[in-house]
């Protein structure tokens, strides 16, 4: 009963996710639009993990997501493979080489840190460009097969819609789990202090390299996920821009918040989407929401809003919140 | 071989000034502030395209080019004013964020303002070529190292000789004491951001005759301008100058040796190297960790 409890936000967003398109079966914004927040929640609520519980930076998430899908576009266009061993390298390779340079490069910190990412995943961007008899260069790949699970192909809108629910629900699943484990825990003592959670015997190295190289398999997951929906992939998807623009995510909706990074990747899918002249001001736009949130609100909209509604029931009802209290503290 | 080794120098020489130029801004705000500023290539990006903006309106070459220069100033002030300083006191990722935020914002206003055109300047004086041995130099280039040079000098005499870069370099050893001894910490704030912005529209209007300029000419020299400050040891102005010039030499050899399409890999592959080897760079001191 305690653990369906704290999960209950969890239970609650993905019924909203099993109704909408029962609700609205035909609605470009459930079937079409749902699916790339399905890509950006996975993507962010991974990378929340490295940055909001850990406190770390990384300006080059994208370029796991790019790999996991050039893995997968390139093991089965140009070698045949079907999809799913496709994806299966493609994880493990992103695997082998998160783990090889998170070592090295998790030893800085701040300033430095944001560099080093920033840097890798501008040179793994460069790569794809440059290697163009693999990766047909700054023109892209197309071509790339659909998915079949069990004989059932994925072929509509809808039924990716269905793929991407289950495969974001199980990450927001994992992610909620991992925070309120032994390793979670570890992970905000990292946050807090580098040095005190040594001396509390956190191996901080290995704690910091395992979250990072957990959020870059999920990116690949999603990289090969997307190629295969897309069916055509470039580097653009992938380039130092959309790295920011996860960072974004994260940070809008509040750093080491699970559901926060949710808010974040379904209100930036949204918002060019729904703003039609939008597209002129996108990046002014970006560019404002992230500097006067960071300078307002640091610990990020959905967190903010959170709070705001808490506070506000409390001066409406005091007789209400003081029994939720009391039940609180009774669990 | 030889020849074609010296044309690659002239020419990672003369970009080597800008990402010094870049550097250096990035070491002045860094010092004084202990804030990497993302938007530092904006601020380049500004220069030149604001001067390209107003030599178009029928203004005279040097005027444009003055009135271009203040204009990024005022743009660095703005930056310090609206965005680093009510955040002040914020986590480093936080300021991170800020200042990518802003570079975003820039570049946003500029496509909005300027448009998606690659824009070039007139060169400074005549456009004919000038032979050293089998190599070719433009004058523009000499324009380019003369003015880097000038300007780092000037650089390194306002924090050597005068009152206000003493005081800036106390703001950046401790602020809380530098504002005991009578110095307004806010100004001097205000001061090396626009000094840094001031920086940056020289070095943009410096190369735009030669490398021309777009909206989104910025993010790639602010990172470089970055690389050069951590190959010399983040902090260390004259540092981020010699890692400048080193950065471009390695790009251009590489660009000409290796691949062009590979250039911009190689740099930030010899600054990863440089961050995991040797994070206080190459001539920087080392310094102990604060816990």
């Amino acid at each position: 009963m305690k653990g369906l409890l704290r999960l209950r936000g969890f239970f609650a967003f993905a019924l909203l996710v099993a109704a909408l398109p029962l609700l609205f079966p035909d609605n470009y914004f459930v079937t079409v639009v749902g699916v790339t927040i399905g890509f950006n929640v996975v993507l962010a609520v991974g990378l929340n993990l490295f940055i909001g519980y850990a406190g770390q930076i990384s300006l080059g998430h994208a370029a796991f997501f790019g790999m996991g899908a050039y893995a997968s576009a390139i093991l089965t266009t140009r070698y045949g493979w079907s999809p799913w061993p496709a994806m299966g390298v493609g994880l493990v390779l992103v695997y082998l080489i998160a783990t090889l340079i998170s070592r090295p490069i998790l030893k800085l910190k701040g300033h430095y840190l944001a560099m080093a990412t920033l840097g890798f995943g501008i040179i793994v961007n460069i790569i794809m460009i440059e290697t163009v008899e693999w990766t047909g260069g700054p023109d892209g790949m197309s071509g790339i097969p659909g998915l079949e699970i069990f004989g059932w192909a994925v072929d509509s809108d809808l039924r990716w819609y269905a793929v991407m629910a289950v495969v974001m629900l199980a990450t927001i699943w994992l992610s909620l789990n991992i925070i309120d484990s032994r390793a979670g825990r570890a992970l905000r003592a990292v946050h807090g202090s580098e040095v005190a959670a040594q001396t509390l015997g956190v191996d901080t190295a290995y704690t910091k390299s395992q979250i990072f190289v957990f959020a870059a398999c999920l990116a690949s997951l999603a990289g090969s996920l997307f190629a295969h929906q897309q069916n055509f992939i470039s580097p653009v998807s992938f380039n130092f821009f959309f790295s920011i623009e996860l960072v974004t995510m994260v940070v809008l909706g509040g750093l080491a918040s699970t559901f926060g990074a949710v808010f974040g990747a379904i209100v930036l899918t949204l918002l060019p989407q729904v703003l039609v002249v939008f597209e002129d001001y996108e990046v002014l736009i970006l560019g404002a929401i992230l500097m006067s949130i960071m300078i307002f609100l640091p610990q990020g909209l959905f967190v903010g809003l959170v709070r705001g509604g808490k506070a506000l029931a409390r001066r409406l009802f005091p007789g209400l919140s003081a029994a939720a209290a009391r039940s609180g503290a009774g669990s | 071989m030889l020849d074609q080794i010296l044309q690659f120098l002239i020419t990672g020489i003369t970009i080597g000034s800008t990402y010094a130029l870049v550097g250096l801004g990035f070491a002045i705000i860094y010092n004084a502030s202990s804030v990497v500023n993302f938007a530092q290539g904006e601020f380049v990006m500004i220069g030149a395209m604001s001067a390209v903006w107003l030599l178009a309106t029928g203004m005279p070459y040097p005027l444009a080019l003055v009135i271009a220069v203040l204009v990024t100033t005022c743009v660095g002030f703005a930056l310090n004013r609206f965005a680093i300083r009510p955040a002040r006191g914020a986590t480093v990722i936080t300021t991170i964020i800020i200042t990518i935020g802003a570079a975003i914002f820039l570049r946003g206003a500029a496509l909005l303002i300027w448009g998606k055109d690659i824009f070039a300047l007139p060169h400074f004086s005549s456009e004919e070529a000038l032979h050293v041995g089998a190599a070719t130099l433009l004058p523009q280039n000499l324009w380019v190292m003369g003015i880097t040079a000038v300007m780092v000098l000037a650089v390194r005499w306002f924090f050597d000789r005068t009152l206000m870069g003493k005081a800036i370099l106390a703001c950046a050893c401790n602020q809380g004491t530098a504002s005991l001894m009578g110095i307004n910490v806010g100004l001097m704030m205000l001061v090396s951001y626009g000094l840094s912005a001031f920086l940056g529209a020289v070095a943009g209007i410096l190369v735009a005759p030669i490398a021309f300029t777009s909206y989104d000419a910025g993010i790639m020299l602010g990172l470089k301008g970055f690389s050069a400050a951590i190959l010399g040891g983040m902090g260390s102005s004259m540092g981020a100058v010699a890692g400048g010039l080193l950065l471009g030499v390695l790009e251009s050899l590489s660009a000409g040796l290796i691949s062009s399409g590979y250039k911009d890999a190689i740099a930030f592959t010899i600054v990863l190297l440089v961050l995991i080897l040797k994070p206080s760079g190459l001539f920087g001191r080392k310094t102990a960790d604060r816990v």
